[in-house]
């Protein structure tokens, strides 16, 4: 079938499988882990699919393969590159043999994650190409031309979509070329369905110390080729590469070269500046407000297209720069006027049109739009259609209800609730702190179990914890931490911790699984990316190997979880407690849903209070348990003051 | 639908009911008449019970997200997320809107009684819009599963006229994209519904 509805996470997997690849790793992060699983889905059993430990082990694996010759692509969140920054950064210096490309998913909003950092910025910062695809037609072709570019070059490439185009579904023709997007540099005949894509044959490792060994004095060397080879880039991605182009709304790509070559000396009052997803919604805000405007797409922020940009500037005056996150484009530019002596007013975020936070949308970029056209003394009126900023909504004759917020929660029936409230009924009115960290766990901050006090980064809740204590030694400190998180970045804090004499309580939540990003494995479930069984990680062997005191208890068996915790608060030094318990995705708890006795329920909500369950509601003014939510977990019925919430199965 | 060609659709819930399948199947009928779609759907950490929307679009769309003011059909699990994405909708529009409220836990926690009533004497209000109410549970009970709620509502849109889609096109798409263990609760939801 030539022509497919592909979410932009699966055109980048199935672009990567037409360009050959034969290597890939990542580390799961919305919004970029169904790239790494659509090569696995689609995986015919040639190529190595892997989840990695973290980032970090990801990529040096995957520079690994591509010395070997290999075409390699590593998957990662925004912050996923964070950690992966070490090696990205001499990665540069060193290069590739075989294609190495990085997709790196940001997260503007940000709609699932802690910062809402730019990795064009990290592209500019490390000198590695980067490829900004504004929808999963273009994403698709990108990736080719990704490891085309980063073979031909020796560098590593950051192909990076965000949010709306990896969670995007759009139409992509996958045989002969690609819809949406026009040429790209190579283009094999494509066909997923007959496995006819190109094939890569890696040529092996050569040893070549000069070249594999990175030492002051070839960084020295290497330092000069990186700058000529981004030049070079740069000349090269300015003009005949179609990611890159101006356009006018509403004209051919000839008839714009046309209006160009006629100009002469005219210029055009106001162009817009544009790349990512946001080129997307800029078409359709000039085609809403009636405006034709000259727009200049950038498909690869870095190296800039600055051949390309110049002979923009110099068709017109004013130039709006719509972008999402930094104004990378814009500083660009502005960049350009002071460079080439160009006298342009650059518009964007740095005065103020747009803020720096945040989506951006069809409708602000109208208001932006008028805003922007009714400046200066003009004489004609560029906002035809658009009308003083007044979306039609449908009018409203009553005031709209106040409506009840609905935060993302803690699913019911999950086994971190448990662990939590059983830390909490231990501690009571004790001094403590409660270090968390990255995951489903993190939503242990909500109320009513308001049991996360600090969150920093992956694995920083065991560290984080160490510093409070020391400042704060009446304190007592807790870092929580998953298992997935634990064996991506928990364990050098345990370690830490132990070797520097920290007294602390490790809490693990061992859910047997990476949840919120959809259930992926991990060292610790006996299973690879593929499905190979492997021998699990045992992390009680871990933390015993570091000295530490583990206990290990279920913490849906609510007494004993309380116990245990009491037993560690007791010790002194760095002492674990591991709530294994498997996520309710993975393991729905075989128990039906919970009764309660209206006769013995008075009514007291503590239940409600104290857990937070979404299976706990009120209905008529009166607790009641959705049994269409409730797994059976039976958390609530150990709290119940009078034993009105019943096990499910147990006869009156 | 609207003066923009194409279909211009928001589907509104709570995460865990089912919104991406829905625009995903509207998707998969546009696809199979050749037109371009774009959607746009909400994964991840806002899943975990929050506040979800999915945006499909037909024609040629350029944004995958459906300006405000652009939708020609609203679809909602739930009353209060229809007025939550209420901006989304054009003059003239239809809601599809399941009538049960999900009572969000922070409700119960800080004693707000949410039961939707307000948020459906809101949309009855409303002029010039056609409004669609399905008695989710009750279609969910006669076809034997919670699971088809989401079927149930895209039924009636169809039937509605919103979609520009028809019953048939609905039907096939289940067929191409839902695993066939599940084909025969998912058409008697669209019989219960299109009686």
């Amino acid at each position: 079938m030539p022509v497919k509805l592909l979410m932009g996470n699966e055109a980048l997997g199935l672009g990567a499988i037409h360009a050959g690849v034969n290597f890939v790793s990542g580390y799961p992060g919305t919004p970029s882990t169904e790239v790494l699983e659509t090569v696995a889905k689609h995986n015919d059993g040639s190529i190595h699919v892997e989840w990695s430990t973290n980032e970090k082990a990801a990529l040096e694996a995957a520079a690994g393969a591509a010395y070997a010759g290999a075409r390699a692509l590593v998957t990662m969140k925004q912050v996923g590159l964070n950690v992966a920054s070490d090696p990205l950064m001499t990665l540069s210096y060193i290069g590739v043999e075989g294609g190495l490309v990085i997709v790196v998913a940001d997260d503007p909003g940000p709609i699932s994650s802690q910062t809402e950092q730019d990795t064009r910025n990290f592209a500019q910062f490390a000198k590695v190409p980067l490829f900004d695809p504004a929808s999963p037609g273009e994403a698709y072709a990108m990736i080719q031309d990704a490891f085309e570019l980063s073979e031909r070059h020796h560098t590593p490439v950051i192909v990076r979509p965000t949010t709306r185009v990896s969670h995007a579904c759009g139409t992509v023709k996958t045989r002969g070329g690609v819809a949406d997007c026009g040429a790209s540099f190579a283009n094999p005949t494509l066909d997923d369905d007959d496995a006819s894509w190109e094939r890569h044959v890696p040529s092996g490792f050569t040893k070549d110390t000069q070249r594999w060994v990175v030492f002051p004095r070839t960084s020295y060397l290497n330092h000069g080729k990186v700058e000529r080879r981004a030049a070079a880039i740069a000349d090269e991605l300015s003009f005949g590469y179609r990611p890159n182009r101006i356009e006018m709304s509403g004209m051919g790509h000839a008839e714009v070269t046309r209006a160009f070559e006629e100009r002469g000396d005219k210029r055009f009052e106001l162009g817009i500046a544009c790349g990512g997803i946001s080129y997307h919604y800029v078409m359709e805000a000039l085609e809403m407000c009636g405006l034709e405007l000259p727009v200049l797409k950038i498909g690869t922020p870095y190296p800039f297209p600055a051949k390309l940009a110049t002979e923009f500037l110099e068709a017109v005056d004013e130039v709006l720069c719509v972008e999402e996150l930094d104004p990378v484009i814009e500083r660009e530019l502005n960049f350009l006027c002071g460079f080439e002596f160009l006298a342009n007013t650059i518009h964007g975020k740095l005065d103020g049109y747009f803020g720096y936070a945040g989506e951006q949308n069809v409708e602000d970029i109208c208001d932006v739009l008028a805003d922007v056209a009714d400046l200066g003394d003009r004489g004609t009126v560029l906002m035809s259609h658009w009308d003083s900023r007044d979306i039609r909504t449908v009018p409203a004759v009553t005031p709209k209800p106040e409506l009840p917020p609905r935060p993302p929660v803690l699913c019911a029936g999950c086994p971190h609730r448990a662990s939590f409230y059983a830390v909490k009924r231990a501690v009571g009115k004790r001094k403590a702190v409660f270090c968390g960290d990255i995951g489903c766990y993190t939503l242990g901050n909500a109320a009513p179990l308001d049991m996360v006090d600090t969150c920093l980064c992956m694995g920083g809740g065991i560290t984080v914890a160490q510093g409070i204590e020391t400042v704060d030694p009446d304190t007592l400190a807790f870092g929580f931490v998953g298992d997935s998180t634990f064996f991506a970045s928990g364990i050098t804090g345990v370690v830490n911790a132990v070797y520097n004499q920290h007294d602390m309580i490790v809490c693990m939540l061992d859910n047997s699984t990476t949840a919120m990003t959809g259930q992926q494995p991990h060292p610790g479930t006996g299973r690879t990316m593929m499905g190979t069984e492997v021998e699990p990680l045992s992390i009680p062997r871990i933390l015993e190997a570091l000295d530490v005191d583990c206990q290990i208890v279920d913490p849906l068996d609510f007494e004993r979880a309380v116990q245990a915790v009491r037993d560690a608060m007791d010790k002194t030094g760095v002492r674990a407690i591991i709530f294994k318990s498997p996520c309710i995705y993975l393991e729905p708890p075989a128990h039906p849903a919970v009764k309660l006795d209206l006769d013995a329920c008075i009514d007291c909500r503590a239940c409600i209070k104290q857990l937070g369950c979404p299976a706990l509601v009120v209905e008529d003014g009166h607790v009641a348990v959705d049994e269409s939510l409730c797994y059976g977990c039976e958390l609530c019925c150990k709290i119940c003051p009078t034993d009105a919430l019943r096990e499910g199965g147990s006869d009156e | 639908m609207s003066e923009r060609s194409g279909l211009n659709c928001v589907i509104c819930g709570v995460g865990g009911q089912g919104n991406v399948l829905a625009s995903r199947l509207i998707a998969q009928v546009l696809l199979a008449r050749d037109e371009h779609v774009k959607t746009a759907e909400t994964i991840g950490m806002a899943q975990r019970g929050g506040s979800v929307a999915s945006h499909v679009r037909g024609g040629h769309p350029q944004s995958p997200l459906v300006p405000k003011g652009c939708a020609d059909c609203l679809i909602a699990f739930e009353p209060g997320e229809a007025v939550r994405c209420i901006d989304y909708l054009a003059p003239g529009g239809t809601i599809v809107v399941n009538t049960q409220a999900a009572q969000p836990p922070v409700a119960a926690l800080q004693g707000i009684d949410y039961d939707g009533s307000e948020a459906l004497a809101y949309l009855r209000a409303l002029p010039g819009v056609q409004l669609v109410e399905v008695d989710g549970a009750s279609i969910c009970e006669q076809a034997g599963s919670s699971k088809v709620l989401n079927i149930a509502l895209l039924a009636a849109a169809v039937k509605s006229g919103a979609l520009g889609i028809t019953r048939e096109e609905l039907e096939d798409a289940i067929r191409e994209r839902v695993h066939p263990r599940f084909h025969e609760m998912n058409l008697r939801a669209i019989m219960l519904m299109s009686e």
